[in-house]
């Protein structure tokens, strides 16, 4: 069947018609990711009238709620110097990681008009998703790094490196839990509510309302173990960026507790994230036979 | 010639499901009923179409057309066998084609000729034929949640038939569309039709424009391969020719 008979010369070679499909064939069609990144971006709070800005009032609400909540009631403003930095640089990486997760797990569903009809990478959709995610960060860092710079932090370039490593970390995992979860959300769509039960969690498990010097004060030996979690890891690295270089006292407690090696384990972590991408990918491409019909 | 389109014993299986919850999948099983029932919507289906041919494809509703152009198409992947198809691959698959409602017609008309895999500047280059085409004037910029479902089917129609495609599909798509249009639309799929590389892959219940369009035509019943042949063998096949209630049926023919 694939032997080239003479009169098949210089034509296109006989494939089945959706081969190019998969995370390779998303980037092959950056044009059409472009489309519709600048659709979900145009599309997310269409008919609102503050539009744009509700990407930014859920994030500062909800900083301005831990804030509050836990710096002046639980007191950690005591323990921790520039607090709000410490927290607001946690709530943006993890706040990337919970929009690309949940809105990934819609994003098949929404979209099930084109995903019915259309021959198309089905990828495409939790990608743009995690790009749109990405979008919302940009706004949230330049906030970070004013405030930084305001606390008296000088960049270097390892804080290039731990932010980049961080974002890395959550946009890879955040879009394999978007794939895998967004296949089986067509199938049940309990699967999108675990997500966001997984979401609430997330909040909690991080070292951003709490100091990792508690967890290590408190947890001893253990401690390592729950850096397992990477995105303990991501908010420690984003913390790292912005946060450590504002601490005037690098002999702080709060400081010198940060775990060693966290610019290696991150890079390790990218690796694990993006082997656990091809994972989600695999099984998607084995859930995606079933979408069309299950839509 | 070189084949187009390569079609090798494929099956594809639909399950249905009567329960969806957990309680009443539970319920169900406990009272011994059947929860899901799986069918082929195309069973062992086999053919090669040659580079340049136009076939048509015809059979009852619920026959498997439909789910045989998706797999063709790429959205959906056959179960068992295998599909290939040679260059690119452009059509509409019902009408509407996957518009997002909320989007202008102008926005779906750029979102859709990328999907179908237009480049940018061959969208802009393309743009004001297609709008043309379409002919929706000022409703172009309303959203398509808005359009008729004629209107929407000219917007699809325009887009597909603009791609430089090796293989067009089209499925039922005149069904909708008004005579001027309709007219439209047969000059341009016979203009691809006589290009000579280009494959037309046609759906139609309308035995008249098979006959006209087409070199051959497949019908499936039940999903199966029923007849691979002539066009006026295979309305004969169908007994879409049987004159039984005349009236009704030349007027079934013009809508």
């Amino acid at each position: 069947m694939t032997a080239t008979t003479p009169d098949e010369a210089g034509l296109p070679p006989l494939q089945p018609p959706s081969s190019d499909n998969g995370l390779i064939g998303v980037l092959r069609r950056r044009y059409l990711l472009k489309l519709l990144v600048r659709r979900e971006i145009s599309a997310r709070y269409q008919g609102s009238f503050l539009g744009l800005i509700w990407s930014y009032i859920n994030p500062l609400t909800q900083f301005c709620i831990y804030y509050f909540v836990v710096g002046f009631i639980f007191n950690l403003h005591a323990d921790i110097p520039n607090f709000a930095i410490h927290l607001f640089a946690g709530l943006t990486v993890v706040h990337f990681f919970t929009e690309t997760f949940g809105a990934g797990t819609r994003s098949i569903v929404r979209n099930r008009a084109l995903v019915v009809k259309m021959a198309m990478p089905r990828e495409m959709f939790p990608v743009a998703t995690m790009l749109v995610s990405l979008y919302h960060v940009i706004p949230q860092v330049v906030i970070l790094m004013v405030a930084s710079l305001l606390s008296g932090w000088t960049p270097e370039p390892v804080d290039l490196v731990a932010f980049l490593l961080g974002l890395l970390i959550c946009g890879l995992l955040g879009l394999a839990g978007a794939l895998f979860f967004s296949a089986a959300n067509v199938f049940f769509s309990d699967f999108g509510n675990i997500v966001g039960v997984f979401n609430n969690f997330v909040r909690w498990g991080v070292p951003m309302m709490y100091s990792y010097a508690m967890v290590d004060q408190r947890f001893g030996d253990f401690a390592k173990y729950y850096l397992y979690n990477p995105l303990a890891d991501a908010v420690l690295l984003f913390q790292r960026a912005f946060w450590v270089g504002t601490v005037d006292d690098p002999d702080h407690q709060a400081v010198a507790a940060m775990p060693e090696h966290l610019l290696l384990n991150g890079a390790l972590i990218v690796v694990i994230a993006a082997l656990v991408l091809g994972v989600a990918q695999f099984v998607f491409s084995r859930l995606e036979n079933k979408i069309p019909e299950r839509l | 010639m070189a084949a187009s389109i390569v079609v090798e014993n494929a099956t594809k299986y639909f399950t249905l499901r009567y329960h969806r919850t957990f309680k009443e999948v539970a319920v169900a099983k406990v009272k011994g009923r059947q929860t899901a029932e799986t069918f082929r919507a195309v069973d062992d289906v086999s053919f090669t179409v040659e580079r340049g041919e136009s076939v048509g494809l015809m059979g009852l509703n619920g026959s498997g057309k439909s789910t045989l152009l998706k797999m063709i198409n790429g959205v959906m992947r056959p179960d068992e066998g295998s599909i290939l198809t040679r260059g690119r691959i452009a059509g509409l698959i019902a009408t509407g084609a996957g518009f997002h409602n909320q989007l202008t017609g102008r926005e779906n008309l750029f979102l859709n000729a990328a999907i179908l895999g237009m480049t940018e500047p061959e969208i802009r280059r393309k743009f004001d034929d297609i709008v043309e085409f379409a002919d929706l004037g000022s409703t172009l910029d309303g959203p398509v949640g808005h359009y008729s479902s004629g209107q929407k089917a000219r917007l699809g129609f325009a887009i597909a038939i603009h791609v430089d495609s090796d293989i067009f599909l089209a499925d039922e798509v005149l069904a909708v569309g008004d005579k001027p249009f309709r007219v439209k639309c047969m000059r341009k799929m016979r203009e691809i039709r006589n290009s000579g590389d280009r494959t037309l892959f046609y759906v139609s219940h309308s035995p008249e424009s098979v006959v006209k369009m087409c070199d051959r035509v497949l019908v499936l019943e039940k999903g199966r391969l029923g007849f691979d042949g002539d066009p006026v063998e295979a309305v004969h096949y169908l007994r879409y020719d049987e004159e039984d209630d005349i009236d009704d049926e030349s007027l079934a023919n013009d809508i």
